[in-house]
């Protein structure tokens, strides 16, 4: 692995680390778009070039403005006064420390790792276009259902809510 | 240590991160953000594989890495309009405060 490739993995590890332990929620937001940057630049030098700039235009152009809206929405743009943490983080943290022990230990122990490098594949946007348009053409079309029954459910729960509902007794 | 394993510990260590920060926080929103590292750890897990594994030149790990992408897309708009919903029910997205189905 180039040093370079090492040195994208920390700043991706930096970003995930200050996304999830800053008390300011809009500092959460701008470290995890770093942290998605982070990602996408790993994906570059991975060789998957297509999912690498998908990535910058999924994850940072609309998940990271999407979350930004969210917060503002729900006016939690301020840093809180209590403890950010929940009753119980102690148990999250040992159930994490324990994740990653196992994890660790079986990539580093296995044996079905191949030790030589294979050569880069050619992933083109021409391949990837021929295989979603033949070999994949059925996800390809439900995963479109998927994205738009995910975005009328959205919009119908967002949606607010009338007046008279509150009138039958609804606190 | 191999180019793959190279690759396993960094997404393992960002699952890691993405995981605690999804069962301590007290804030939903922030709860999303922990989900979206892990579909992220989980996306580098694919691409590495499919890199480094048998057969790179047949694509399957790409365009999985692709799909999942784009569930994760879908998994972001309908959670936070959950937790827009439940502001505008509720008054509020603290975690600790929702127990409504608490037996």
């Amino acid at each position: 692995m180039s040093p370079f490739f090492i040195i994208t993995a920390v700043v991706t590890l930096f970003g995930a680390v200050l996304a999830m332990s800053l008390r300011n929620l809009v500092h959460c937001a701008l470290a995890m778009a770093i942290a998605f940057a982070g990602v996408a630049a790993l994906f570059l030098q991975l060789g998957a070039e297509f999912v690498g700039f998908a990535q910058i235009l999924i994850y940072i152009g609309a998940i990271a403005i999407l979350i930004v809206f969210a917060i503002l929405l729900t006016r939690s743009g301020e840093s809180p006064d209590k403890s950010v943490l929940t009753s119980g983080w102690w148990a999250g943290i040992a159930v994490t420390a324990m994740v990653f022990t196992i994890l660790g230990w079986a990539v580093l122990s296995s044996s079905a790792v191949p030790k030589e490098l294979p050569a880069a594949p050619a992933a083109t946007v021409k391949n990837v276009g021929d295989l979603l348009m033949t070999k994949f053409v059925l996800p390809l079309e439900i995963v479109a259902l998927v994205l738009t029954a995910a975005m009328i459910g959205a919009v119908l729960i967002a949606l607010k809510e009338d007046n008279k509902d509150n009138a039958g007794g609804q606190p | 240590m191999t180019p793959l394993q190279t690759c396993l510990l960094i997404s393992a260590l960002l699952f890691s991160v993405g995981f605690a920060g999804a069962v301590t926080r007290r804030h939903a929103i922030l709860v999303l953000i922990g989900i979206e590292l892990m579909l992220n750890a989980a996306n580098l897990n694919l691409i590495a594989f499919w890199r480094f594994g048998a057969h790179p030149e047949s694509l399957n790990g790409f365009i999985f890495a692709l799909f999942s992408m784009a569930l994760a897309a879908a998994e972001a708009a309908v959670g936070l309009a959950l937790v827009i919903a439940i502001y505008r029910h509720k008054k509020t997205s603290n975690l600790d405060e929702m127990k409504e189905l608490k037996g």
